[in-house]
């Protein structure tokens, strides 16, 4: 395979190294049209300006090699995978490679962003040709030291070897050399039958970290003076700060000050990662985390109405109300809908409701902050340093090159983390006690200040005709500030009489993305009523899943379809053989969705423990094309199905007069691991086509699995979650 | 405010605190041990767990007023050189994810296994399900947990 380096000059920068060894600074992921790349010089450059330079590969004499590591982790385990794509074209031994974490540098990665699942697909032909055209240089040096056609070398392993002559170079003999020589035109990658490192499982590169208690979270930055911060927020959405009495705090042990912050000033134009419903906060400075979190007690606050206080019972309606009778945007029409159904033998309408849900990383929001005169230092965990960066700016009026922001290993994003005010927040509170500070969340504040997947209610119908053919399907969906309705995905394109329709209801709660945006509903809303919609045409729900693939596959309706029913097809193919589906008769769920660009199946089998299922096994086939990283793919795979499993049964946060009625964990319910499956069992299709997302895509089909395993073992079809009933936990 | 001494770790440690504020936040702020980690602060999540006095307890709740004198083991203290076999049986499975919860999980589980070497899996569900693991690991945990019972036997 030949790679076209279309900006060779902007590709390389090499600088001299302490220590005898090498660094080669490589600009992995900048994009070709940067300006700055451009004028990018390739030769060499003195160690001043590799220290300049974030992006970097280093090879040190001894040939242990540094990758860094652009993009933010949040257990998606890219710290892992996006290095081991570069080691994989450099040809190095894996336990050779060192992995550092790298900051926010705009200047020499694009996407340093945890978010949809994108940072391998975007990644993997940079990173790629990242390692390619390292060892390219490295042979190249190689050739010349040796006095040799480069032709005649191999690698292995950081080695280069000439057969003929029996003499071998380690890299970190010849980095010096390769350093100093012209990046080529065009680089040539590997054949993926030759890969050594891709597709075999390596291991979580922080995994002695964690399992030694060393500090990798943001919740663990300690500086010398640092103060800790706690914020005050208003007890109930549609409510904001009026005033403050802070003397029974100040004076306290250990308190240090007590400041107010804006978030959203007059002109303040927000980005869309600056969702905030609480922009005016109180926060308590001192020398302890807990001492602050307890002063907050004996502030005296006036709070102020600045709109109407939501509950529960009136969301619902609302959404009824529109679903029922609001103009809907009609997102795709296929024939005539409505004419296939009235001529339709039997139409099948069933109505799904999914509630608010929390995040609930089980790292808090946290951030550090260190704002003086000449700049600002951040470091946290942050899912979109870019963006959070662009907001402290503005906020502080500050020049974004005076701002640095590294981001830490996070505990958990799921989305959360792509709305950055806990960092704003710091950084505020940072300048205003003119001090470095860590501001952290206590559970409440982090579950009573989210951006809350929106709650969602969608109706669908189907119209079958005598031979229990599907002739028609309307999708009409509604939610807090969203539809959930993706029109042109599946079963678009399978139907001759289509319609989707959209409606999104206000709210002043504040929602945002959640672990697979809308997927995490639709999936199994859309999956439970295909599988009713099967039992009215009296077939087999994989069967009948199949027949309309093959409509796809032969005979497409409309052209905006946004899957391949072939991949589709394939893992529903593949999960039914593995689990050995027993067709017309199986007392499982199953269910199959696409999204993130990847496929994803799965056979879910449950027992009914008086009102509350328990599921036990789940068959779960997976196309994401090529798995860079299977341990970690593994890994991800159960754990969005676990999470799936566990906010379908339990998840939900309700709200009485804009207050969250759950708070902590002893009531709002997470699943536990006496309520996990017992057995997972992982399928990856072998199709060696680049890779696709993996940490978002399990979750959503395995909501539509268990609702129709509990069909099977109950009776019953659930059409509202959370499945099981909320219940009092004990700690 | 007052002077307490714990043994962490196998060393003696004085801290001035108040009585009422909780383990948790003397090993993680007055005492720089920040591998226990801060979940819920209600004991109901497990992220915090220790042992004292060889038990594990959640230390968000456990108030230093309480403790004066006691022995706390912290996830820095399980073993020397990490080489307890909790902590080998979860660098085989690969178990973390984020990892935010695993330290908990592992002092919870190395606890079990000191009071009952070899757990079945109903006992392993019963005695675990105090951590909550968000990202999902919970298979992993269970398996490792399994081996690192044949690792200790």
């Amino acid at each position: 395979m030949v790679v076209q380096n279309n900006s060779r000059r902007s590709f390389l920068k090499v600088s001299a190294a302490t220590g005898g060894g090498l660094m080669l600074g490589l600009s992995w992921l900048t994009s070709c049209e940067s300006d700055k790349a451009k004028k990018a010089n390739p030769e060499l450059v003195m160690p001043a300006e590799w220290v300049t330079v974030n992006a970097f590969l280093k090879i040190g004499d001894n040939g242990v090699v540094t990758i860094m590591s652009p993009n933010p982790e949040i257990g998606q385990n890219v710290k892992t995978s996006m290095p081991m794509i570069v080691a994989e074209e450099l040809d190095v031994d894996w336990r050779n490679v060192v992995v550092e974490q790298a900051g926010l540098d705009t200047e020499n990665y694009t996407r340093q962003l945890a978010g949809g699942s994108q940072s391998i697909r975007h990644g993997w032909e940079p990173l790629r040709k990242t390692g390619a055209m390292a060892r390219h240089l490295l042979v190249a040096a190689a050739a010349q030291q040796l006095e040799v056609d480069a032709g005649e070398l191999r690698t292995e392993n950081g080695v280069i070897y000439h057969d003929g002559s029996d003499r071998s170079l380690g890299y970190g003999e010849v980095a010096s050399l390769a350093a100093t020589l012209t990046p080529p035109e065009e680089v040539t990658l590997k054949d993926p039958a030759d890969f050594r490192i891709i597709g075999h499982g390596k291991k979580n590169v922080d995994a002695r970290k964690i399992v030694t208690g060393q500090p990798l979270y943001g919740l663990d930055v300690q500086r010398d003076g640092m103060l800790y911060a706690a914020i005050v927020h208003p007890p109930a959405f549609g409510m904001s700060l009026k005033s403050v009495d802070d003397s029974a705090v100040r004076g306290m042990a250990g308190i240090r000050d007590v400041v107010t912050i804006d978030a959203r000033p007059e002109g303040l134009e927000p980005q869309w990662s600056d969702v905030n419903a609480f922009p005016k906060l109180v926060a308590v400075l001192g020398d302890n985390t807990w001492r602050v979190l307890n002063a907050r007690k004996a502030l005296k606050i006036e709070w102020e109405r600045d709109s109407e206080p939501e509950s529960s019972e009136g969301h619902r309606s609302a959404l009824e109300a529109l679903l029922n009778d609001g103009k809907a945007e009609e997102a795709r029409r296929d024939g005539n809908p409505e004419a296939a159904f009235a001529r339709a033998a039997t139409v099948v309408e069933r109505t799904y409701y999914a509630p608010f849900l929390p995040h609930n990383t089980m790292e808090p929001m946290n951030f550090y902050a260190n704002v003086t005169a000449d700049g600002a230092e951040l470091e946290g965990p942050i899912q979109t340093p870019e963006f959070l960066r662009k907001t402290v700016s503005a906020l502080l009026d500050m020049p974004e090159d005076k701002i640095s922001i590294m981001m830490t290993r996070m505990g958990g994003g799921f989305g959360r983390r792509l709305y950055g005010n806990f960092g704003v927040e710091a950084a505020l509170i940072s300048k205003a006690a003119g001090a470095p500070v860590k501001l952290v969340y206590s559970r409440e504040d982090d579950m009573t200040q989210g951006t809350y997947r929106p709650e969602y209610l969608v109706r669908y119908r189907a119209g079958l005709d005598e031979d229990g053919k599907l002739i028609a399907f309307h999708v009409r969906g509604t939610g807090a500030n969203e539809s959930p309705v993706f029109a042109n995905r599946f079963p678009a394109g399978t139907v001759d009489n289509y319609l989707a329709e959209n409606l999104s209801a206000d709210t002043n709660i504040s929602t945002g993305a959640w672990r697979a945006p809308r997927s995490n509903f639709i999936a199994g809303a859309e999956q439970s009523f295909l599988d009713e919609v099967a039992e009215a045409a009296g077939k087999d729900p994989i069967a009948f899943r199949l027949e309309l693939f093959d409509r796809a596959k032969s005979d497409p309706v409309g052209e905006d379809n946004d899957y391949d029913a072939e991949r589709y097809a394939g893992v529903l193919e593949l999960v039914r053989d593995k689990a050995n589906w027993n067709t017309g008769d199986d007392k499982r769920g199953v269910a199959a969705y696409y999204c993130h660009n990847s496929y994803v199946a799965q056979v879910l089998e449950l027992e009914m423990k008086g009102s509350e299922p328990r599921v036990t096994e789940v068959h779960c086939a997976v196309d994401c094309g090529i798995v860079v990283n299977p341990e970690g793919a593994l890994n991800q795979i159960e754990g969005g199905i676990i999470d799936g499993i566990g906010h379908a049964l339990y998840g939900a946060l309700t709200f009485t007069d804009g207050q969250p009625d759950q708070q902590n964990f002893d009531t709002y319910r997470l699943i536990r691991h006496s309520e996990a499956p017992t057995a997972i069992h992982t399928h990856f299709v072998e199709n060696g086509i680049a890779p696709t997302g993996l940490g978002e895509p399990s979750l959503p089909p395995v909501i539509g699995a268990l609702a129709n395993a509990i069909y099977r073992a109950s009776g019953e079809r659930v059409y509202e979650q959370p499945y099981a009933r909320p219940r009092q936990l004990k700690g | 405010m007052a002077t307490y001494t714990i043994t962490v770790n196998g060393t003696a440690r004085s801290v001035e605190a108040e009585p009422e504020m909780p383990l948790l936040w003397v090993l993680r702020d007055e005492l720089g041990l920040v591998g226990t980690k801060y979940g819920c602060g209600i004991g109901a999540c497990g992220a915090c767990t220790v042992h004292l006095d060889g038990a594990a307890i959640r230390s968000c709740s456990l108030p230093i007023g309480q403790v004066d004198g006691a022995a706390v083991t912290t996830i820095e203290g399980l073993s020397e050189n990490g080489d307890h076999p909790v902590q080998l049986a979860w660098l085989e499975h690969d178990v973390p994810q984020c990892g935010y919860c695993q330290a908990g999980q592992m002092m919870s589980a190395a606890s079990l296994l000191s009071n009952s070497p070899s757990p079945d899996d109903a006992e392993i569900s019963a005695s675990m399900s105090g951590n909550i693991c968000r990202c999902g690991t919970y298979t992993r945990i269970h398996a490792a947990v399994k081996t690192a019972a044949n690792k200790m036997s």
